[in-house]
């Protein structure tokens, strides 16, 4: 049993009560994934599984078995610099305090797949044809899964729209 | 957390075996259960790993859809002929909790959720008769803004949370189990009972069963269908209210009709009163509003509640007029 994070392969707990976040906190010291309510109200723990965001504070680490984990470890650019919605966050003034901004960068690199891929919101009018475009309020829906308690929220949907006018449809 | 051993199941027999060997929950995306067994609400001896079973969704001889039980909510959301045929199912699931909880949360789990009672959930300060039978409810003449308006009893007041279980009920789902004694089909409108002098007891399953899917039939109604969901927060945010409905008109008048609520009883409510009302009738916002008041004289509110009367009336002629394009 054995799970690979951010390309490097460890082995799973032997206890299957530790959550995915505490295997990666406590255990591997990997702390840019943050512990906020422990009970998936927040999406400060958010990484990327398998190419999915989920919550690592209600995923089982055993349940992560075989599984690709992507934390914001491992965003970085290839050559070492930041990834371009890291950069857009600091020029939007996408954070305060930054406690929610490891898991609000995993959970917008994974939603602008999503995004990409054409898969719908609550707010996309069309389910069939899918989001047209890409509308401040499609943005907050699709992030709304995780919380700010400083409040940057329009800095972070302005640091994601640039994200996405820049990359190619 | 109280500790458990873990199995993880690669097909629904080996589940079944596993289970019956040792008492034993499934477990599917976890959102929910690992939640409340971290709270100790909840303390299974063993879970059984059903989130790696097959996770397909399937055309149906009938025309309809089969949906695995372990396929992801979100999958199931943005699925082409979900969101084609049954629009008011992919709307529902993504009215539904966050992106990241969607990714992880299966059908089974979605369908076995349990309430989001505050007091339930308050296991060292509150009493609650789902949590600890006999108890009592500290609901009834407390905070009850979610708590139900149908089917309610003295002894619980609690709601399903489920979303996507309001278009289930619309759409006339069958559940698909698999227990130790066989296979059995549950239309969804008979899986979750109404608390009675057992809120403890929440759905019709035996332990052990397990679900194996959710088929879907095909219908004009179902493919003509769409949810409004009514919350303190315009997103990320469990229900004051929701309304699943699908309508087929011919020759102007009503051919077939669906009308269920979300937030309003401890399973998902069809507004069966009301759809036989409108049946045959042609499309109109009064006679929306009438039959809405004829179902809506059952309920029973509370002082946190009472609100819920209008709005379910509300929002529900909303939703059909905008289905039968007439005027709101
Ligand atoms: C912060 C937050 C907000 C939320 N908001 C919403 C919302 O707005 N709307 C909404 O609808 N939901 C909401 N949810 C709830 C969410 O939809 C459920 O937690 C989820 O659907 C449960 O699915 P799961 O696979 O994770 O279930 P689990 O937690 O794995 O299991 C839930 C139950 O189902 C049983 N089970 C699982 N699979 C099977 C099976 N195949 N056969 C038999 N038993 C099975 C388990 O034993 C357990 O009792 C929210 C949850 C959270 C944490
Ligand atoms: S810590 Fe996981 S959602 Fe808050
Ligand atoms: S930057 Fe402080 S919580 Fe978001």
């Amino acid at each position: 049993m054995a799970i690979v994070i951010n390309g490097t392969e460890y082995p799973l707990p032997d206890d299957p009560r530790v959550s995915l976040l505490d295997l990666l906190r406590e255990q591997l010291q990997l702390t840019g994934t943050k512990l906020g309510c422990n009970q998936g109200g927040c999406g400060a723990c958010t990484v990327i599984v398998d190419g999915a965001r989920v919550l690592s504070c209600l995923t089982l680490a055993v349940q992560a078995d075989g599984r690709e984990v992507r934390t914001i470890e491992g965003m970085v650019a290839a050559d070492g610099g930041l990834h371009p919605l890291q950069q857009a966050f600091i020029e939007h003034d996408g954070f305060q305090c930054g406690y929610c901004t490891p898991g609000q960068i995993c959970s917008a690199i994974a939603m602008v797949a999503e995004y990409r891929r054409g898969d719908p919101s609550y707010v996309t009018a069309d389910l069939a044809e899918g989001p047209k475009g890409t509308t401040r309020q499609e943005i907050r829906e699709r992030m709304s899964g995780n919380l700010c308690r400083c409040g940057a929220h329009n800095g972070i949907v302005d640091a994601i729209e640039e994200l996405l006018a820049g990359e190619a449809p | 957390m109280r500790s458990f051993d873990y199995h993880c199941a690669t097909n629904p027999a080996e589940a079944l075996s596993i289970a019956g060997a040792a008492p034993a929950r499934y477990l599917g995306g976890g959102t929910n259960l690992v939640d409340l067994m971290r709270q100790n609400i909840e303390a299974p001896a063993a879970l059984v790993d059903v989130s790696r079973l097959p996770a397909v969704i399937e055309e149906t001889p009938n025309g309809g859809l089969l949906i695995g039980a372990a396929v992801r909510n979100n999958v199931v959301a943005a699925h082409p002929s979900v969101r084609t045929r049954y629009p008011v199912l992919s709307r529902a699931l993504l009215a539904g909790a966050s992106a990241q909880i969607r990714n992880m949360a299966t059908v089974g789990g979605n369908i076995l959720q349990r309430t989001r009672c505050a007091y339930f959930y308050d296991a060292a300060g509150s009493h609650c008769n789902k949590r600890e039978p006999g108890s009592g409810c500290d609901a009834i003449g407390g905070f009850n803004r979610y708590h139900a308006i149908f089917g309610a009893s003295e002894h619980c007041i609690a709601t399903h949370p489920s979303d996507m279980c309001v278009a289930l009920a619309a759409l006339d789902a069958v559940v698909h189990v698999k227990g130790p004694g066989g296979e059995r089909d549950v239309p969804l409108l008979d899986l979750h009972r109404l608390p009675g002098d057992r809120p403890d007891i929440e759905t019709v399953l035996q332990p052990g069963e397990l679900i194996t899917g959710v088929a879907l039939s095909p219908s004009a109604a179902a493919a003509h269908s769409a949810y409004r969901k009514v919350r303190d927060r315009s997103s990320y945010a469990f229900a004051l209210i929701s309304v699943a409905a699908g309508l087929e008109v011919v020759d102007g008048r009503i051919a077939d009709i669906r009308i269920a609520l979300g937030g309003v009883a401890a399973k998902p409510w069809r507004a069966l009163r009301a759809e036989e009302m409108l049946l045959g009738t042609d499309p109109a916002k009064e006679r929306f509003l009438a039959a809405l008041d004829a179902e809506l004289a059952a309920a029973k509110t509370f002082d946190g509640n009472a609100f819920k009367v209008e709005l379910a009336k509300r929002t529900v002629a909303a939703v059909l007029c905008e289905l039968a394009g007439v005027n709101p």
